[in-house]
């Protein structure tokens, strides 16, 4: 009986081990093959003829059809926060000062994060599936097998094209998440428009801004990283595509929150 | 069946000889494309273990196998599409496996692929397709990619189509756009991964003559996988079969029809006993 008992936690242990061992090398295997991509892509930058055509067709699909969902996002986020914030600092009869915080939630924050994930579930879910696509349909073997270099190709027009996307529609996003907010700030507080822009005029300053659209340099930059990576690992047919997209969804936007805290950090020190 | 090594010769090519089996027949000069010795594992899963096998200049060899018997992943060694674990992939003497990425980029430039499904590009029109290796190649002017394009559809039997997305196209027609692609480039060498896999019996014509018409026009050496036997028996100068990892058999078809070999025999018959 102790000796059965004792094989059994024995057998546990070792699977428990075996587990931790198993995941460890997972994650190295992951952030391995990332980091290998990372490097492939910016050799296929300085090594080949820069892919123009591709990359503003690109820009044209993250930045411009994005467009529409992320003013959407922005507006109703702006108006959301006015309204709690109406209700919170109405407690307190500070519905006045409504817009500066408006003003330094969305600019270093919200913002940034918001459209970045945004991004991540539009923009990352669409080149994983059409990257994943490629690959199953032997597409991606095909532009190798014609003697050209798929991270060329695809990788680097993408990552660039969210790279650049994610500040410019971050900053279209303040701007239209502040209007918003003025909208709900108007009728909840009653003060003027003048009133509320001199509100976020003397809270948010210049390197607030950049702090915000410099990290989503970043965020657009790993979004469209892993959401290549997720898509040229794809394997096993369409079910493999649906795996591909959600994990590059889940991982995108998982790098979002983790940047995020290091960045914020790292210009709070700077 | 066996394959012997003799001495590499003073400038590095090789010679082999083979010898199909019962009525196999016998080389003995330096091979244009030679698989010497591959070896190749996916996980626990053996495909090749020392598989060697020679390809002379200008012909048409045909690769037998049953399903799963990593065909495919011949062909796809031969581009450096995938590495093998051991052994040489011998191209005109240069070993593909330790080709520099310049090299690399010039072989597959000499050699065309068909691959199993087309794999054209869904988002590029049938002339944008075939342009694609053109525009990687060459500096063509759009005017000369256009005449090419042209030209090349003229020749699979689908001409005034450059406009049309390959996702309106049959199947049969994805192949023989798949097919002026991988010509677009005029190669020395194409590789046909299962031509006639899913086609109708005119199709399957259609693509089989196409085949034969190309090596006698373009006088390509030509390397066709399949487990099509009419196919195999049309389009090919001499046969070879792909069996646990090694090639059993080389030969012509006289000699594939009265070899002895069984995985052969039952590949040929059909037999109950017939290759996994």
């Amino acid at each position: 009986m102790v000796s059965r008992l004792a094989r059994s936690l024995e057998k546990n242990w070792f699977e428990a081990f075996k587990g931790i061992g198993d995941n460890t090398l997972s994650l190295f295997d992951y952030f391995g093959g990332l980091a290998l991509l990372l490097y492939q892509t910016v050799r296929a930058l300085f090594r080949h003829r820069f892919p123009f055509r591709v990359f503003i067709e690109e820009c044209a699909f993250v930045g411009v059809k994005s467009l529409n969902l992320i003013l959407l996002i922005a507006v109703f986020t702006g108006m959301v926060f006015a309204l709690q914030f109406a209700v919170g600092l109405g407690r307190f009869g500070l519905k006045i000062y409504i817009g500066q915080i408006i003003g330094l939630a969305i600019v270093r924050e919200l913002g940034p994060v918001l459209i970045s994930l945004m991004l991540a579930a539009r923009v990352g879910a669409g080149i994983a599936a059409e990257l994943g696509s490629m690959v199953v349909t032997e597409q991606v073997l095909a532009i190798q097998a014609l003697g050209a270099d798929p991270v060329h190709k695809l990788v680097l027009p993408r990552v660039l094209a969210t790279t650049l996307a994610a500040p410019v529609l971050t900053t279209i996003g303040d701007i239209i998440s502040i209007l918003g907010g003025m909208w709900i700030t108007i009728i909840e507080a009653g003060v003027t428009s003048r009133f509320y822009f001199d509100q976020i005029r003397r809270t948010v300053e210049v390197e607030d801004y950049f702090s915000g659209i410099t990290k989503t340099i970043f965020f657009g930059f790993l979004i469209g990283l892993i959401s290549c990576y997720q898509g040229l690992r794809t394997t096993g047919g369409t079910q493999g595509v649906g795996r591909s997209t959600t994990y590059a969804v889940v991982f995108s936007s998982l790098m979002v929150f983790v940047a995020d805290f290091f960045l914020t950090k790292l210009f709070i020190i700077l | 069946m066996s394959v012997r090594r003799s001495p590499s010769g003073a400038n590095g090519e090789s010679t082999v000889q083979q010898m199909g089996g019962s009525g196999g027949e016998r080389l003995s000069h330096p091979a244009f494309i030679e698989f010497v010795g591959v070896a190749k594992s996916f996980g626990d899963k053996r495909v090749f273990s020392g598989l060697s096998l020679a390809i002379e200049k200008g012909e048409t060899m045909t690769i037998l196998g049953g399903s799963g018997t990593g065909k495919t992943v011949l062909l796809k060694i031969l581009l450096r599409l995938i590495r093998p674990d051991a052994g040489k992939v011998l191209f005109e003497g240069r070993d593909v496996v330790r080709m520099k990425e310049e090299e690399l980029l010039a072989l597959r430039r000499r050699v065309g692929m068909l691959f199993q499904g087309g794999a054209l590009f869904d988002s590029l029109s049938v002339k944008e397709n075939i342009a694609y290796p053109l525009r990687e190649h060459f500096d063509h002017s759009e005017k000369e990619i256009g005449r090419i394009a042209a030209r090349k559809l003229e020749l699979v039997g689908l001409p005034g189509i450059e406009e049309m997305m390959t996702d309106s196209l049959s199947g049969g027609m994805k192949k023989r756009v798949a097919l002026a692609r991988a010509i677009a480039t005029d190669p020395e060498v194409l590789l046909y991964d299962e031509p006639t896999t899913g086609l109708d019996p005119i199709n399957t014509r259609r693509i089989n003559n196409l085949i034969r018409d190309l090596q006698k026009k373009l006088k390509v050496t030509s390397i066709v996988v399949t487990h099509d036997l009419a196919s195999a028996f049309y389009v090919s100068d001499r046969l070879a079969l792909l069996y646990d990892g090694r090639i059993e058999f080389v030969g012509s078809e006289a000699a594939a029809r009265r070899s002895r070999n069984p995985h052969l025999k039952s590949f040929i018959t059909g037999e109950d006993h017939a290759v996994a």
